[in-house]
C-alpha cells in the first residue's frame, strides 16, 4: 500500500514527523511552530477592511501587527497540506455534523454550528489570553521546557476533558 | 545560527508555508483533524492526540536542544503569568471541548471538508481573537498577576538543560509504553 494514499499513519510516526518539523523551523527560521497568533493577525486584517487604519491604534495589534507573516503562511500551508492529504487518500467529504456528535447529540446542523461557534470563540479568546494554543504552547513550548507552556498544556486538557465529560456524561445523561 | 537566511523575508514566508503544508499533511495522516478522534481523547477513550503530542514533544526536544548546544538555534520560551496562563488555558480548554478542534486542527479539518470547523470553529476563533484584542487593555491588570516571565524548567532548577531533557524523555517514553500496554 502506498503511504501517501493510506488512511492513517501510526501516531508515533506522525509525532516524530512533527518533532522534526520543529527542528527545521528552529534551524531555518529561528521560530517555534504555532498557530493562534495567525488568528489575531487575520482578525486584525478583517477589522481593517471595516475600520481602516484605526485598527492599528489597538495596543494588541501593535504587539501582533495585522499582516501576513511566517506563522500566517504556516497556517495557510496547514490548510493546503491537509487538503492534499485528504484528496490523496480519497477522504474529502463535506460534513456538517461529525459522526459521534450525530449519534449522541443529534443530526441538527444548526445546533452543531452554534456550539462550534461558541467553542471556537472560547478557543480563540482563550488561546490569545494564554499566549498560545495546542501547537505553540502544547508542542513547541513544552519541547523548550517553558514553564508557561507546561502549565498551559495542563490547563488545555483539564478544561477540555472537564467540558467534554460534562457535555457527554452530565448534560446528555 | 543561519542569520543570513533568517533575514530573507520572502524566503522565510516560503519556508513557513512549506512547513505548514507538511504539518497539515501530518495532522490529517494522524487523524487528529477529526472531531471524533479529538473528542474521544477528551473523553479518555482514544489516546491518539496525546500519543502524537508527546512523541512530537520529545522528538522536538532532543533536536532543538541539540541545535542550541551546537549554537545553531536559540530558544524562544513564551512568557507567562498565573493571571495569563491559567485562566487563558482553561477558557481555551472549554472551547477545545465544545468545538472538538484546536486552532491548527480546525484549519486542517477544513481540508477534509469539516463544515463545522470552517463556519463554526474558524469563524468563532476569529471573533474570539478580535474580542481579546479589544478587551486587552482592560484585561491587562489580570494578565500581569503572578508573572514568571520566560522561565524554563532548567533555569528554574538552575541546572544544565540536558539534566532535565533526558529524564523527561525517559519518563515520556515510559508513559507512552504504559498507555500502549493499557490498551489505549
Amino acid at each position: 500500500m502506498n503511504i501517501f494514499t493510506m488512511d492513517r499513519w501510526s501516531p508515533y510516526a506522525v509525532g516524530i514527523g512533527i518533532g522534526v518539523l520543529s527542528w527545521i523551523a528552529f534551524l531555518l527560521s529561528n521560530k517555534p511552530i504555532g498557530c493562534s497568533t495567525a488568528f489575531t493577525r487575520s482578525a486584525g486584517l478583517l477589522e481593517r477592511l471595516f475600520r481602516g487604519g484605526k485598527v492599528d491604534e489597538k495596543p494588541y495589534y501593535q504587539q501582533f501587527k495585522p499582516q501576513v507573516d511566517w506563522e500566517w503562511m504556516l497556517v495557510f500551508g496547514v490548510l493546503i497540506g491537509a487538503i492534499g492529504a485528504s484528496l490523496l487518500a480519497g477522504q474529502f467529504d463535506w460534513l456538517w455534523v461529525p459522526p459521534i456528535w450525530d449519534a449522541e447529540i443529534g443530526s441538527n446542523a444548526t445546533v452543531r454550528w452554534l456550539i462550534a461557534l461558541a467553542g471556537g470563540f472560547c478557543a480563540g479568546f482563550g488561546a490569545r489570553w494564554a499566549g498560545g494554543c495546542t501547537s505553540g504552547h502544547g508542542i513547541s513550548g513544552t519541547l523548550q521546557l517553558a514553564v508557561s507552556s507546561w502549565i498551559a498544556a495542563a490547563g488545555f486538557f483539564v478544561g477540555g476533558i472537564a467540558t467534554a465529560m460534562i457535555l457527554y456524561y452530565v448534560i446528555l445523561a | 545560527m543561519l542569520t543570513k537566511l533568517h533575514a530573507k523575508n520572502r524566503l522565510q514566508l516560503l519556508i513557513g508555508f512549506l512547513l505548514g503544508v507538511a504539518f497539515g499533511f501530518l495532522l490529517q495522516k494522524g487523524g487528529v483533524t477529526y472531531y471524533d478522534v479529538i473528542i474521544n481523547q477528551l473523553l479518555l477513550k482514544d489516546f491518539t492526540v496525546v500519543k502524537i503530542m508527546l512523541t512530537a514533544m520529545i522528538t522536538g526536544m532532543i533536536g532543538v536542544h541539540l541545535l542550541v548546544s551546537l549554537g545553531l538555534a536559540e530558544l524562544h520560551p513564551k512568557s507567562g503569568a498565573l493571571g495569563t496562563t491559567v485562566p487563558g488555558a482553561l477558557i481555551f480548554g472549554v472551547g477545545f471541548g465544545l468545538l472538538g478542534y484546536c486552532p491548527g486542527t480546525a484549519v486542517a479539518a477544513v481540508g477534509h471538508g469539516a463544515a463545522d470547523a470552517l463556519l463554526g470553529g474558524i469563524v468563532g476563533m476569529l471573533v474570539g481573537a478580535m474580542t481579546f484584542a479589544t478587551l486587552f487593555p482592560k484585561l491587562k491588570p489580570i494578565l500581569g498577576k503572578g508573572d514568571f516571565g520566560t522561565a524554563t524548567l532548567p533555569r528554574l532548577l538552575k541546572v544544565h538543560p540536558w539534566v532535565v531533557v533526558i529524564p523527561v524523555i525517559v519518563m515520556v517514553i515510559a508513559l507512552l509504553y504504559w498507555i500502549e500496554n493499557a490498551g489505549f
